[in-house]
């Protein structure tokens, strides 16, 4: 292959810089002393202070952790029983399902958000008067989270070899022990790719949660929201850091773990 | 194993979750709020219709910035060493993994009349501009927020191209234009429209990035939504019409764009 | 070696979407033989041994195992293991875990367990190779932690689903030759299924030749080799000439315009047969001597001999020979007697 062109290269910066230029701006004004955005005033850690103190701000972290991890694990499970189901099925009866499963991930997510609001509202009418809080954002967030999970537990079914399921009855295990044994382990990358996708989203929701989390129950991003609306909160900024610092750390250590292993496989198949 | 009673439950719960609150939609859509069939919600959304025009063009607008902008990239990136891919892809990503309200955010601080821009420019003498509450502050915060959706399609599809194809073309005697036209942008159409559709369907439905960006004055047709939902307008027979008419008009937007590519597999490249 | 009979199948009958794949087959399989099904593909095979690891259940008919009938014993229950076509290994367990699964299942101490899967490893020489995944092993080398598999397990039976079918040429010979010794060695009994004749004449005891869900032939290869049931075998197995012919009497058949003398009796006078003769037993003969004979066409050297077409009256004959005679030679074709199979016409074909 020919060398890169210079020009090649600049523009892989200049999108680049086009991509960090305002996180790095907000990661400076994060440090900065005065309150108003304008000026360079000296170096602080006050913000990161005010932040560790802001009540709302820890609160609606921890709000935001308990919903996704229960919505991330509901959706896990009931995601993958459904990829089995569905891997089963006939031809029509699947391409129906996986129609509707693709909906919520198609839909804009305003429209799927709206529904689900509108479910919670009408439903009062039959279930009596009840608020939108915890248990609405719940259900909103497992319903949007499953069709990830079952999107990427679903090829690895199809990819799986039908015959190691019947390779394991035939050494003697049961329908049962095989499918724990030899299915899911087989399958597990998918289940864990979409466990941590299901808890990605869940995290970083913000539409489907805004219509569906009612006054009472406050998730970052909507904490974040109504910060964002009052012009000046450099508490913002220090959040931003320290989100983007601890994306970081983690796409690194995956990366570096990932690239390990890896290396050591290339490794050992020269060896062998 | 071949138990399709394990799928039940989901089927219990995408029908709730999924079918009824869509049914609840055009429900609401066609009646009043006394619940009679009324078409009354559908003609007002007429009145609408500059902002629904707005909606399309600016994300239009983003959507083509977004191909331009990233198919470059895209390609640049996939004929790479392959550590070196893989440490651009995270870099593509890793904005997109931070909140979408606080990349807007940061462009808020960049674009005021004394942010940080503005102040730049100061410096040599120029401005200052008023770029905030612009409709190019809209798109620019819809390219910004969106970019990654277009690169990473493209990126997946390009990577499939084998380099002893593009050589086979050269030794055929297709210059650099050529190996374009003829053989890398056919190969990467797949690629094209799952971009296309990653970054129209969230821009044209946003309703933050125009609230932030956009001031008051550049409504888009999501903030119409959500005022009928959750702001002073309340009326959720209104809303529920404009939502159906803009699913109506994504579902327009997506089978011409699925026009121009017949291949299998695209919903793999959505994930 | 007349061992007690092990398996039996009687009447088994499997049909898939109105399709018939097999029509009431019996076949009784003996203790420590080593038994390949032999046939084309789609000839009902694989289902008939699938129908003995019970993965596959008999739409009617019974089958035995020891003397009792096993129809409704789940495939764990069974005392056969399974080596599958493409190995089926477990993509997430390394070479020893693949090995000791089956003894895992039995919960057998972790000791009894170690030795034993060591031992099989050894015997299918993969020594060393117990923390390997599987995904870093050539064809052949999973190939045999698939066997190691499946026999640490001490099945009565080992079922071979075209084990080798993966592999290339050379390796395939090899490891027929060791399938071999290591079925002597364990004195277990072997079904075996292939496509390849070859496989089948070189390793096997008994060959069970099948087409469309019936069985044409049983018998050793050499049985069939030298005496195919019909003229389907006579084709399926090695190569052949066959051609039409009319049963004048016992022991004197017409073909090719001429009349020979034959070692078959009991056909009805002038009845219609099929005469089946195998290319090396043609004997190449100067013209005037032959009873047949033709113009060479081509020749080709395959190594140990040369296959040589030979035309004349209208017919085609395929003939080996260690001699060599040039294209356009005009040769006389010599017969013994015992070298002309006679064989029924197949009912309909």
């Amino acid at each position: 292959m020919r060398k890169e062109r210079w020009y090649s290269k600049l523009y892989v910066w200049v999108v680049m810089l086009f991509l960090y230029a305002p996180i790095f701006v907000l990661i400076a004004y994060s440090f900065n002393a005065n309150k108003s955005r304008g000026k360079w005033t000296g170096f602080t850690l006050n913000w990161y202070n005010e932040l560790f103190h802001n009540e709302l701000i820890i609160q609606s972290l921890i709000n935001t952790l308990i919903v996704a991890l229960f919505a991330s694990v509901i959706a896990t499970v009931l995601g993958t029983a459904a990829a089995l189901g569905i891997n089963g099925m006939k031809k029509r009866s699947r391409a129906l399902v996986m129609n509707l499963t693709y909906m919520p991930i198609i839909n804009p997510e305003i429209v799927t958000g709206v529904s689900l609001m509108l479910l919670f509202v009408s439903a009062r009418a039959i279930l009596g008067e009840f608020e939108l809080g915890f248990v609405t954002l719940l259900l909103a967030h497992i319903s949007f989270c499953t069709p990830y999970v079952i999107l990427n537990v679903l090829p690895k079914l199809r990819q799986m070899d039908r015959f190691t399921y019947e390779a394991a009855l035939d050494l003697g295990c049961s329908p049962r022990m095989a499918f724990f044994k030899v299915v899911i382990p087989e399958i597990m990358p998918g289940i864990t790719a979409g466990f941590l996708m299901a808890l990605t989203y869940s995290v970083d929701d913000f539409i489907i949660s805004y219509f569906n989390s009612g006054s009472s129950f406050q998730t970052l991003p909507i904490t974040i929201y109504s910060m964002t609306r009052k012009r000046l909160s450099p508490e913002i900024n220090a959040l931003s850091t320290i989100i983007f610092a601890v994306i970081l750390l983690i796409l690194l250590l995956v990366n570096i773990n990932g690239s390990r292993k890896e290396r050591a496989a290339t490794k050992r198949r020269v060896e062998g | 194993m071949r138990s399709k009673a394990a799928s039940i439950p989901y089927l219990i719960w995408m029908v709730l979750f999924t079918v009824i609150p869509l049914g609840l939609v055009v429900f609401f859509a066609f009646t009043d709020t006394s619940g009679n069939f009324t078409i009354a919600n559908i003609s007002q959304v007429g009145q609408y219709m500059p902002v629904l025009m707005r909606s399309i063009w600016l994300s239009l607008i983003a959507t083509v910035i977004c191909l331009v902008v990233a198919y470059p990239l895209a390609y640049i990136m996939s004929r790479r060493k392959s550590y070196q891919q893989r440490t651009l892809l995270m870099l593509v990503m890793l904005p997109m993994w931070m909140n979408f309200l606080l990349r807007t955010y940061a462009w808020m601080t960049l674009l005021e009349r004394n942010g940080v821009i503005n102040r730049l420019l100061g410096l040599i003498g120029l401005g200052p501009f008023e770029m905030i509450n612009t409709q190019g502050a809209v798109v620019l915060g819809m390219v910004y927020n969106y970019l990654p959706f277009m690169i990473i399609p493209l990126y997946t599809i390009m990577t499939k191209i084998d380099n002893s194809v593009i050589e086979a073309a050269q030794d055929l005697g297709a210059n650099t234009g050529n190996v374009f036209a003829r053989v890398i942008i056919p190969l990467s159409v797949p690629g094209i429209t799952t971009g296309i559709t990653m970054v129209f369907v969230p821009a044209v439905s946003t309703f933050i990035i125009s609230r932030m960006l956009g001031g008051g004055s550049n409504l888009l047709i999501g903030d119409l939504i959500d005022m009928q939902f959750l702001g002073a307008a309340y009326n959720p027979n209104l809303g529920s019409a404009i939502s159906l008419v803009l699913m109506v008009v994504i579902l327009i937007c997506m089978s011409v764009t699925n026009q121009f590519d017949s291949s299998e597999g695209r919903e793999e490249m959505m994930v | 070696m007349e061992n007690q009979v092990l398996i039996s199948l009687k009447n088994i009958v499997v049909t898939y979407d109105d399709e018939q794949v097999l029509n009431g087959m019996n076949l009784d399989i003996r203790d420590k033989e080593f038994v390949t099904l032999l046939g084309p593909s789609g000839c009902g095979k694989t289902t008939t041994l699938r129908i003995i690891g019970g993965f596959v259940e008999p739409t009617s008919g019974e089958i035995f195992f020891d003397g009792k009938k096993i129809n409704d014993l789940p495939p764990h229950k069974r005392p056969v293991n399974t080596v599958f076509q493409r190995y089926a290994l477990f993509p997430h367990l390394n070479v020893f875990d693949n090995v000791a699964f089956g003894l895992k299942i039995q919960k057998l101490p972790e000791k009894e367990i170690r030795t034993r899967v060591l031992d099989m490893l050894s015997l299918v020489n993969l020594k060393g190779y117990e923390k390997r995944r599987i995904n870093q092993l050539s064809g052949g080398q999973q190939q045999r932690v698939a066997i190691a598999r499946a026999l640490v397990n001490h099945p009565k039976v080992l079922l071979l689903d075209e084990p080798l079918g993966a592999l290339d040429l050379k390796l395939r010979k090899e490891m027929q030759l060791e399938l071999k010794r290591i079925q002597q060695s364990l004195e277990i009994t072997f079904i075996y299924v292939t496509h390849d004749q070859e496989e089948a004449l070189t390793m096997s005891d008994r060959i069970v030749v099948l087409k469309d869900g019936d069985i044409q032939q049983i018998g050793t290869p050499v049985d069939i080799y030298n005496e195919p049931a019909n003229a389907f075998v006579a084709d399926f197995i090695g190569e052949s000439n066959i051609v039409d012919g009319i049963m004048k009497q016992d022991c004197l058949v017409q073909f090719a315009g001429q009349d020979f003398v034959c070692v078959d009796k009991g056909f009805d006078p002038m009845e219609q047969v099929d005469v089946v003769i195998r290319p090396e037993d043609f004997k190449i003969v100067p013209a005037e001597q032959g009873k047949l004979t033709g113009v060479v066409q081509s020749v080709l050297f395959k190594g140990v001999h040369y296959e040589m077409v030979v035309e004349g009256s209208g017919y085609e004959w395929l003939v080996h020979s260690t001699l060599c005679e040039e294209p356009g030679a005009y040769v006389g074709l010599d017969l013994i007697p015992d070298d002309i199979h006679i064989m029924r016409k197949m009912e309909v074909e």
